[in-house]
C-alpha cells in the first residue's frame, strides 16, 4: 500500500537498479529520430528548387564574332563570354600551355576540336565571383591580355587561365556543343 | 512562487553551476516544466491541449517562416508563388500544406483547450488572469488566421478580405473610411496583401510573448484540475516532469498522427476549392464562408437579418448590420467577463448537476449547431436555426450561468485531490507517504483557497 | 454582483432584439410569406459520380497509370489547349508522366512559345523547351473572352483542386452534355439560351463551353487505346488531376510512411507514460 511520487519511478536517480529503463530510452530516442527528420525537409526547402534546377540551355550565335571580338551573354543567370580569339592570341596562349601556372590547363582542353578558336567560359571570377573585364572593346585585359577582374586583382590570359593574383582557379569552361558551325548550345 | 514540496533545482556540474550563477535558464525551464513544477495528479487527457497548443504555435512559426522565404506578398504574383511553392520547392508541397492544416488544427485545440476552460469552470479566482491572457491570445490568433488566409490570393482569400474588412462599415460614420484605411485602397489589392502579410509575420510572435504571460500567470496558483479542489498537500501533485512531460508526450504522439493523417492525405479536406482559383475583384464566388474555425462567429454575425427599429414607425435605431457585427464581437468579448458571470464556489462541472446538464445539452450542441450553420447557404431554415442558436449562446453566458450559479446545489466535494483519486481511507495516510526528503507533506499546504471565492 | 445584472440585463436585450426583430419576421415570412424561387434550372442538375471503377490514384494507396496520363496529356493537347491555358505546368514536368528526356525535348519542341528575336529584340515566337511552361492560348482576358462569347475559359493547371470532388468532376462534366428532358422543360418553362449548352453536370446546367468531347475516336490515342468519349474523359481527367497536384502520389507514400513511425513512436511514448505512472498506482490489496 505505497503510494510514491518519486520512488518506484523508473527514471529516479535513487533507486540503483533502473528495471526496464529502456523503454523511456527507446521512447526519448525515437523522439529524437523524429524530431531530427523533421529538420530534413526545413533545411532541403532551402537547396535550389526544380525550376532552378532545371538545366536551361542557352544558343550563342558566334558566327558574327571577328576574331579579337568577345560578346557578353548569360547562362543560368550567370555572365558568359564568348570569345574568337586572332592568330596571335592562339599563338600566345599555346606558347603559354606549358608556362608555370596555379590552375594548369591547355588551350586544346579549353576549346573544342575545330574550333579553337572559340573561347567560351563563364565570366565569374573564380576568387570571389566578379565580374572580370576584358569582354567589351577598350576595357582593361590585364597584364596577359585575356580578362582582369578589378574586385581583387586577378590577371586571366587569353584562354581565360588565371596567371596573377588571389584567384584560385581558371575561369570556368560550360559544358557545350556546337549544334552547327556557327551555334552554340551552352548547357 | 511554488508550493512549499516544489522541488529546487541543483546544478550537477560545474558548467551549470557556473550558468546557474550568470543566466539561470535551466533553472526557469525546471521550475516551469521540470520537475521543478508540483501538478495535480489527477489531470485527465483535456489538460494535454495547453502543451499541445504551444507545440502548434511553434510548428505554425517554423513552417510559416520558412515559407515566408519563398512567399512574395504582391498581388501579380502571390497566387503563383504558392503554386511555386508546391510545385517546385522541395518539399514545399509538405511544408505549405503542414502549414495550412496546423492552422485547423491549432483551432481544434485551442477550442478544446476553452471548453475544458469552461466545463471545469477553469477561469475562476484565482485563475482569473489565465483566462482573460488566453481570451487575449484566441483573438490574436483569429486575427493572424484570418490574414493568413488572405495570402494565397486566391478567390476565398480576396473576397475574405474584402467581407471582413467589410465589417468595419457597419460603425457610423467613421466606418467607410475606416475600411479603406484597413485595405490601404477601395479594394483588396497590393497595399492590402503586403500589410496583411507583415502583420501576419509579426503577430505569432506577439501571441508567443502573451503565451508566455499566459504560462506565467499559471506558475502562480498553479494548474487546476478536474475536481477543481485545490492542492493542499504534497500528496496531491506530482512533478510536471516526468508524469506530464511523458504523458503529454504520448498526447503529441496521438496528435501528430492525426495531424499528418490530415496533411499527407486530406490536405485540403478542411480548406474551400475557391481558393486554388486566383484572386478574381469582378467575380464573386457563390458562397463566401470563412475558414472552418469561423463558423459559429459567421452564423452569429449573419443571424441578425432584421434592423432594430422603432415598431410602426420606420424609425431604424441599429441597422442589422451593426448588430450582426456587436454580437460578433460581443459573442467573445462575453469570455472576458466570464469570471465575474459565474459565481459559484465550485469549479469543476462534475459537482455541479445544473450546470453540466446546461453545458452538454446547451453550450455543447449550440457550438456544434453554429459550426454547421456558419458554414450553410444565408437561406431559411438555416437563418432561423441560426437566430435560435445565438440567442441561446448569449442567454447561456449572460443569463443561465449567473442564475444557476446562484440557485444550484452543488453536490458534496472530495476533502483532497489525493482523496479524489485514491479514496477516503487511503487518503488519510498518503500525505505522508509520499515524502521523499523527509518534510511533512501536511504541514506544507500554503493555505491555497478552498473553495474558489 | 454588478457584472452579472448588467450581463443579464445585456443578455436578454441581445436575445429581445434577435428574437422580436431578426426571428419573427423571418418565421412570419417563412410560413406566411411567398415560397422562395427556385431556379428552373435546378431541377435539371445531376450530381456527377465520376467514372465507373474510379481512378487510379484514388485512395489511400493511389498510384498514376502513367499510360493514362500520356493519353490524357494528348486529349489537353488535341483537344483544350485550344482554349484552355495550363501556366503553371513546365514542358519539363512531363517527365513525370513517364516520357524520357529526349521526348520531352521532343514534346516541348512541338508547341509554340513565345519569345524574343535575339537580333532585333521583337518579340516572335519559337519552338518550346522543358524549361517554358504551357503557352496561353489567348494573350489576355479581353481576348479570351471576346474569342469566347464572353466566357472566359479557366486556366486548368489547379482545376481539379478548384471544383469540389475535382477529378469527378471534370470526367462529369465532359460526359454531361446532351438536351433536356422536353416534357419537364416545357413543363417549368425552361431554355437553354442561344449561345450556351446544356449540361446535367455543371451547376446551372448552362455552360458556355461547347461539347469539347462530340465524338469518339476524336482523338487518336498513340498507345492504341479505343477513344470513346468516357475514355478521352477519364483520361483528361486524370491528367489534369496530375497538373493539379504533382505530389499526389509521393505525398500519400510519405505519409504512410510518416505515421507508420509515429504509430511506433507513440506506442513507446504510451508504454514510457504508463511505466512512469505506475509508481504512482497504490497497490491492489
Amino acid at each position: 500500500m505505497a503510494i510514491n511520487t518519486a520512488g518506484t519511478s523508473a527514471l529516479s536517480t535513487d533507486e540503483g537498479v533502473r528495471r526496464r529503463d529502456w523503454i523511456h530510452i527507446a521512447a526519448l530516442s525515437t523522439a529524437g529520430v523524429g524530431g531530427a527528420s523533421l529538420l530534413f525537409p526545413l533545411i532541403s526547402q532551402m537547396a535550389p528548387s526544380e525550376d532552378v534546377l532545371a538545366a536551361s540551355s542557352t544558343d550563342v550565335d558566334v558566327g558574327a564574332i571577328q576574331p579579337g571580338q568577345s560578346i557578353k551573354t548569360t547562362f543560368r543567370k550567370q555572365p558568359l563570354f564568348v570569345k574568337r580569339l586572332t592568330p596571335e592570341e592562339i599563338a600566345a596562349a599555346k606558347k603559354d600551355d606549358a608556362a608555370d601556372m596555379r590552375d594548369p590547363a591547355t588551350l586544346a582542353s579549353r576549346t573544342k576540336e575545330g574550333h579553337e578558336d572559340i573561347l567560351i567560359t563563364m565570366g565569374v571570377c573564380t576568387h570571389l565571383g566578379c565580374v572580370p573585364l576584358g569582354a567589351a572593346e577598350g576595357e582593361n585585359k590585364g597584364e596577359f591580355g585575356g580578362y582582369f577582374c578589378p574586385c581583387h586583382g586577378s590577371h586571366y590570359d587569353v584562354a581565360g587561365r588565371i596567371r596573377k593574383g588571389p584567384a584560385p582557379l581558371n575561369l570556368k569552361v560550360p559544358e557545350y556543343s556546337f549544334s552547327s558551325d556557327t551555334v552554340v548550345r551552352v548547357g | 512562487m511554488s508550493f512549499a514540496w516544489a522541488k529546487q533545482y541543483e546544478p550537477q556540474s560545474a558548467f551549470t553551476k557556473w550558468l546557474d550563477e550568470k543566466l539561470p535558464f535551466p533553472r526557469l525551464v525546471y521550475n516551469a516544466v521540470g520537475a521543478g513544477y508540483p501538478v495535480p495528479r489527477n489531470l485527465n487527457y483535456m489538460w494535454n491541449f495547453g502543451v499541445l497548443a504551444g507545440f502548434c504555435l511553434m510548428l505554425q512559426i517554423v513552417t510559416g517562416v520558412v515559407l515566408a522565404m519563398h512567399y512574395a506578398a504582391n498581388q501579380a504574383v502571390a497566387f503563383g508563388t504558392v503554386e511555386h511553392i508546391m510545385r517546385n520547392v522541395n518539399y514545399g508541397w509538405m511544408l505549405r500544406y503542414a502549414h495550412a492544416n496546423g492552422a485547423s488544427f491549432f483551432f481544434i485545440v485551442i477550442y478544446l483547450h476553452i471548453f475544458r476552460g469552461f466545463f471545469y469552470s477553469s477561469y475562476k479566482a484565482p485563475r482569473e488572469m489565465i483566462w482573460l491572457l488566453g481570451v487575449v491570445i484566441f483573438l490574436l490568433m483569429m486575427a493572424t488566421a484570418f490574414m493568413g488566409y488572405v495570402l494565397p490570393w486566391g478567390q476565398m482569400s480576396f473576397w475574405g478580405a474584402q467581407v471582413i474588412t467589410g465589417l468595419f462599415t457597419a460603425i457610423p460614420l467613421v466606418g467607410e473610411p475606416l475600411q479603406v484605411w484597413l485595405l490601404g485602397g477601395f479594394a483588396p489589392d497590393n497595399a492590402a496583401l503586403n500589410r496583411f502579410f507583415s502583420l501576419h509575420f509579426l503577430l505569432p510572435f506577439v501571441i508567443a510573448g502573451v503565451v508566455i504571460l499566459h504560462i506565467w500567470a499559471l506558475h502562480i496558483p498553479g494548474s487546476s484540475n478536474p475536481t477543481g479542489v485545490e492542492v493542499k498537500q504534497e500528496s496531491d501533485t506530482v512533478p510536471f516532469h516526468p508524469y506530464y512531460t511523458a504523458k503529454d508526450g504520448f498526447g503529441l504522439g496521438v496528435f501528430m498522427i492525426l495531424f499528418t493523417t490530415m496533411v499527407f492525405f486530406l490536405p485540403n479536406a478542411l480548406g474551400h476549392p475557391d481558393n486554388y482559383i486566383e484572386a478574381n475583384p469582378l467575380s464573386t464566388p457563390a458562397l463566401i464562408v470563412p475558414e472552418w474555425y469561423f463558423y459559429p462567429f459567421y452564423a452569429i454575425l449573419r443571424a441578425f437579418t432584421g434592423d432594430l427599429t422603432i415598431p410602426f414607425t420606420g424609425i431604424v435605431l441599429i441597422p442589422a448590420k451593426l448588430l450582426g457585427v456587436i454580437a460578433m464581437f460581443g459573442s467573445i468579448l462575453v469570455w472576458f467577463i466570464l469570471p465575474w458571470l459565474d459565481k459559484s464556489p465550485v469549479r469543476s462541472g462534475h459537482y455541479r448537476p445544473l450546470f453540466r446538464k446546461f453545458f452538454w445539452f446547451g453550450l455543447i450542441p449550440t457550438m456544434a449547431a453554429l459550426f454547421y450553420l456558419g458554414g450553410a447557404h444565408a437561406e431559411e431554415p438555416y437563418i432561423m436555426l441560426s437566430q435560435i442558436f445565438t440567442a441561446y449562446y448569449f442567454m447561456h453566458f449572460l443569463v443561465i450561468l449567473p442564475i444557476i450559479s446562484q440557485i444550484e446545489v452543488p453536490k458534496p466535494l472530495p476533502f483532497s485531490i489525493t482523496e479524489a483519486v485514491l479514496g477516503k481511507d487511503k487518503a488519510v495516510e498518503a500525505p505522508r507517504a509520499g515524502t521523499v526528503d523527509g518534510t511533512d507533506a501536511g504541514t506544507a499546504t500554503d493555505g491555497s483557497l478552498q473553495p474558489a471565492e | 454582483m454588478s457584472i452579472r445584472l448588467g450581463g443579464i440585463i445585456a443578455g436578454l436585450a441581445i436575445t429581445l432584439v434577435l428574437v422580436l426583430w431578426s426571428l419573427a419576421p423571418g418565421v412570419y415570412n417563412f410560413a406566411f410569406g411567398p415560397a422562395p424561387e427556385k431556379q428552373p434550372s435546378y431541377a435539371f442538375y445531376e450530381h456527377g459520380e465520376g467514372p465507373a471503377g474510379g481512378f487510379s490514384f484514388d485512395g489511400a494507396f493511389g498510384k498514376w497509370d502513367y499510360a493514362q496520363l500520356q493519353r490524357g496529356y494528348q486529349v489537353y493537347k488535341e483537344v483544350c489547349s485550344a482554349c484552355h491555358s495550363l501556366k503553371f505546368v513546365a514542358f519539363r514536368n512531363l517527365q513525370d508522366l513517364g516520357y524520357t528526356e529526349a521526348e520531352v525535348d521532343a514534346e516541348a519542341a512541338s508547341w509554340t512559345v513565345p519569345g524574343i528575336d535575339p537580333a532585333t529584340g521583337e518579340t516572335t515566337t519559337r519552338p518550346g523547351e522543358p524549361t517554358d511552361y504551357f503557352p496561353m492560348p489567348f494573350p489576355n482576358a479581353i481576348a479570351a473572352a471576346a474569342a469566347n462569347n464572353n466566357a472566359i475559359p479557366p486556366d486548368l493547371s489547379l482545376i481539379t483542386k478548384a471544383r469540389h470532388d475535382g477529378s469527378n468532376y471534370v470526367y462529369s462534366l465532359l460526359t454531361g452534355y446532351g438536351e433536356a428532358d422536353p416534357a419537364k422543360a416545357a413543363k417549368v418553362g425552361f431554355e437553354t439560351p442561344d449561345g450556351l449548352y446544356f449540361n446535367k453536370h455543371f451547376p446551372n446546367v448552362n455552360i458556355a463551353m461547347a461539347p469539347p468531347l462530340a465524338v469518339d475516336g476524336q482523338v487518336t490515342f498513340a498507345d492504341g487505346t479505343a477513344s470513346t468519349i468516357p475514355q478521352m474523359a477519364t483520361d483528361v481527367a486524370a491528367f489534369l488531376t496530375w497538373t493539379a497536384e504533382p505530389s499526389l502520389v509521393e505525398r500519400k507514400q510519405t505519409g504512410w510512411f510518416v505515421i507508420g513511425f509515429l504509430l511506433f513512436a507513440t506506442v513507446l511514448a504510451f508504454l514510457s507514460y504508463k511505466q512512469i505512472w505506475a509508481g504512482l498506482k497504490p497497490k491492489k490489496g
